[in-house]
């Protein structure tokens, strides 16, 4: 499966990109930050970060869908 | 409706809204929501803001819309900063219009809360004399504590 990973504020920091396509046979998004994080190693704890699927706030038990745009979201700092 | 725009919106009546111009509500209530000069102990020049835009506007569509079904009120606007801000430029506008006033405080409190704890929007803050830093919700991520401030509804969410 192919997906599109985004990030934002320090999350982007640490991964030096923007964005990146990933192609990966794992099965859920609980997975996928695992693998990312021992890459990146974010700054942030998974307890802190929650994940959008294609722009709506899903569980990280989700599973991954072909074409998925995926966004670990950090704590957000509106208003 | 729900704005993020990269422009300055100091001036409310530069943004020239429609929600200003109904001559049946008795009541507006605005929420100004503007760059500060500390934050935590320390001096603070300068922010910036950055979103997730699709999913920013969407969510902050669904605020809105939550908020008009939820309250009282005639209507709902708010619109928010992206980009880089200075002491005193306004981050968030968020303004309600009502027949009455009770509801139109109740629901500006609702949006803004609600933003604040769920649009991805992010803060960098730049400080005189140290490294800038992004900021977040300061009390969840260091005492992880749930749902004891009103901003903070991401916990128990994922």
């Amino acid at each position: 499966m192919k997906v599109k990973v985004m990030y934002f504020a320090s999350l982007r920091d640490s991964a030096s990109v923007s964005h990146e396509m990933i192609d990966t046979e794992l099965e859920t998004i609980d997975e996928l930050f695992e693998s990312l994080n021992n890459k990146y190693s974010f700054k942030i704890e998974k307890k802190h970060l929650r994940v959008a699927i294609n722009e709506e706030y899903k569980s990280f038990d989700s599973k991954i869908v072909n074409n998925d745009t995926i966004v670990f979201i950090p704590p957000v700092a509106g208003g | 409706m729900f704005e993020m725009v990269d422009k300055n919106i100091n001036n409310l009546y530069e943004l020239d809204l429609d929600i200003l111009k109904d001559p049946s509500v008795g009541g507006i209530n605005y929420f100004q929501g503007v760059v500060r000069n500390h934050n935590e102990g320390k001096d603070v020049k300068s922010l910036e803001y950055e979103s997730y835009i699709p999913m920013a506007k969407k969510v902050g569509q669904d605020i809105v819309n939550q908020a008009k079904k939820k309250f009282d009120i005639v209507d709902a606007y708010c619109i928010h900063r992206t980009g880089h801000l200075n002491i005193n430029d306004t981050a968030v506008w968020v303004i309600t219009t009502s027949h009455h006033r009770k509801e139109a405080y109740d629901a500006n409190q609702f949006i803004i809360d609600t933003v604040k704890g769920e649009v991805p929007i992010w803060k960098k803050e730049h400080y005189v004399g140290l490294e800038p830093e992004w900021v977040a919700c300061h009390r969840c991520t260091e005492h992880h504590h749930e749902r004891k401030h009103s901003h903070c509804n991401h916990h128990g969410q994922q």
